[in-house]
């Protein structure tokens, strides 16, 4: 039973991967980076419209204290330059990504995730972007992208990520 | 599974059932010739010995079950943590008839204080298994002889029907074995984690898996007659509640699915009739109410700050959660129907995941404090806080139906970290590893199955 079972779950795990590289086309992400930054499917850096630029030029993310959701001079200013990207670049639709470390609570940490991505949503829109070209979801502390149980990793965790989709509709 | 039983009133020389059994002394402190009696509120230290030599196998069919129902009910009693076993080599009697007098010197000669005498009988495809409960040291026997009849595939629950009726004649509480827990089995790397909703009895038997890897699964629930789960998932892109038919394994969204808006941290309330969860609207959480069969969703907080875990009173008139409304979490109780929260949780650090216990005398709770987690119980106006567990990370407690003990998640640090479920009894006693098929968090305690 056990080696059935295992036998399973690795091919499930395989499928898995398979349908996330198919998927990964112009969506960004913690997942898709890891999966294609090496393919290119984000363009090139040197490419001021591609994803790749936004993702590592302008920069995809904000990082946020213990329990808080408030933005300082630093996130701001990425979230300055996230905010002019999108509106030089119409044709492209964000979800911010809101998480948050391990150390806390399942559920919590889903609210505080959403927090954080409200937060980033409603900066971007004050900033001139259009509301409903931006949607949210908080992924709470199920999708770590540093593993250790330091501040080091947990202060990369606690942190609000803006993925970008072509085309308008998520 | 089709699970009958009846006394064997029959075939019982003089079993006086016993009615009323007077409650004794703590522990294990009897008068000579007094009922047998654990009293586990009194904090027993030292285990009670019993004896269970192999069930008889009525016919060379039953010989496998026999010995698999035997061994299962003895795990039932120890896994507490409240009796010891007396191995069978120490027996000096050897039972060969499920009808032959006990020879009750024999069994005080190695201490045994409960004697469990039981025999197995295969018709077929059924199954029939019969036991009785012996007071070695009053000499007699403690409740009737019975009879359970079922499919021989459903010997296990057999064994754990057996089980809770030693444990409750002995103890006075309900047992808890004729239990399952649905909880999410985890596999991959920390950081690509892949989530599976998965069903096993108490004892980690029978594990039965709910749903695929594809989408992400969070905290299921078990309604309070156990055929049906609620929790989250992600399948639909964004974290929304499902309600799932244990046995069809179907599922569909709690509500008709509205755009954006997140939903999780559901609960059944105590009637089984509504689900309480939380639900996220431009950053806020709050707590809302809904009727399974449909209906008009209603709002029990509203405040800008974090409100989530909601849990009900058994009675279904008071409803604890978790709320972030004065800094860091704390645990509130407030009527089922909306109004004033009262905040109940007072020590230092923080308090989250409040469960109210089945038999409403108390509530459990993660606690965070100094980077350490910790679970733990309190009376539900907030008195007599007791930590239970301590680790660096230990939340969601889940009760057994009797409200002694709580299953858990506990998570290891680092980058091979993982989570795996634990139980503990509410005196702090007894902490145990529950044994899943690999990775697992997020258990929830079905009630007794019917």
């Amino acid at each position: 039973m056990t080696i059935s079972f295992r036998a399973t779950a690795l091919i499930l795990t395989a499928a898995m991967a398979l349908s996330a590289c198919a998927q990964g086309g112009l969506r960004g992400g913690d997942d898709a980076v890891n999966l294609n930054s090496a393919q290119g499917a984000f363009g090139s850096v040197s490419d001021p419209r591609s994803i790749a630029y936004f993702n590592q030029i302008v920069g995809d993310r904000v990082l946020f204290a213990v329990d808080q959701s408030s933005l300082d001079g630093a996130s701001m200013s990425v979230l300055d330059g996230q905010a002019e990207w999108l509106m030089s670049n119409p044709e492209f639709t964000a979800l911010v990504e809101g998480h948050a470390d391990e150390q806390g609570t399942r559920e919590y940490n889903l609210a505080l995730g959403a927090r954080r991505a409200a937060a980033v949503r409603d900066y971007l829109v004050s900033r001139g972007v259009a509301a409903n070209r931006i949607n949210t979801i908080s992924f709470g502390k199920e999708r770590p992208i540093e593993i250790c149980s330091d501040e080091s990793c947990y202060s990369q965790n606690r942190r609000a990520v803006t993925v970008l989709s072509a085309g308008a509709g998520v | 599974m089709l699970l009958t039983r009846r006394s064997l009133i029959r075939s019982a020389s003089g079993f006086a059932a016993a009615a009323t059994l007077p409650v004794l002394a703590p522990g294990l402190v009897r008068a000579q010739g007094r009922p047998l009696r654990l009293e586990i509120t009194e904090g027993v230290i030292e285990p009670l010995p019993f004896a269970i030599p192999s069930f008889i196998a009525r016919n060379g069919a039953a010989a496998d079950a026999a010995a698999d129902v035997t061994r299962v009910i003895a795990a039932d009693l120890r896994g507490t943590g409240l009796f010891r076993q007396i191995p069978d080599s120490a027996h000096i009697s050897r039972v060969t008839s499920f009808d032959a007098p006990i020879v009750y010197p024999d069994w005080q000669a190695i201490n045994a204080q409960a004697l469990i005498v039981g025999e197995v009988e295969q018709q077929g495809s059924r199954l029939i298994v019969r036991f009785r409960l012996f007071d070695v040291f009053s000499q007699q026997p403690l409740g009737d002889g019975l009879q359970f009849v079922g499919n021989r595939d459903g010997w296990r629950r057999m064994a754990h029907n057996v089980a809770d009726q030693v444990y409750e004649r002995i103890t006075g509480e309900a047992g808890y074995f004729d239990t399952r827990v649905v909880f999410v089995h985890e596999e991959g790397p920390k950081n690509a984690r892949l989530k599976r909703l998965a069903l096993m009895d108490y004892d980690g038997a029978n594990v039965q898996f709910l749903t695929d890897s594809r989408s992400l699964v969070l905290a299921p629930r078990f309604s309070p007659t156990g055929d049906r789960i609620i929790y989250t998932s992600y399948e639909s892109g964004q974290p929304r509640v499902y309600l799932m038919d244990v046995a069809s394994v179907t599922r569909r969204p709690l509500e008709a699915v509205s755009a954006g808006n997140m939903t999780f941290s559901p609960r059944f309330t105590a009637d089984g009739g509504s689900v309480v969860f939380s639900m996220e609207q431009g950053g806020n959480t709050d707590i809302y109410r809904v009727p399974v069969g449909g209906g008009a969703r209603s709002q029990l907080t509203n405040a800008p700050s974090i409100e989530t875990a909601p849990s009900f009173s058994p009675d279904g008139r008071q409803m604890v959660f978790e709320s972030d409304r004065t800094g860091g979490q704390q645990i509130y109780v407030m009527p089922a129907g909306g109004g004033e929260a009262q905040r109940i949780s007072r020590g230092s650090g923080r308090y989250g995941t409040p469960v109210w216990s089945p038999r409403g005398d108390y509530i459990a709770f993660t606690k965070q404090e100094r980077g350490r987690f910790h679970i733990g119980v309190m009376r539900t106006n907030g008195t007599e806080e007791r930590l239970l567990t301590a680790s660096f990370l230990d939340e969601g407690p889940t009760w057994a139906p009797n409200g002694r003990v709580l299953m858990f998640t506990r998570e290891t640090a680092g980058a091979d970290g993982a989570p795996a479920v634990y139980s503990v009894d509410i005196s702090g006693r007894n902490l145990q590893r529950v044994a899943t098929p690999g990775m697992a968090s997020d258990p929830s305690w079905s009630p007794r199955l019917p």
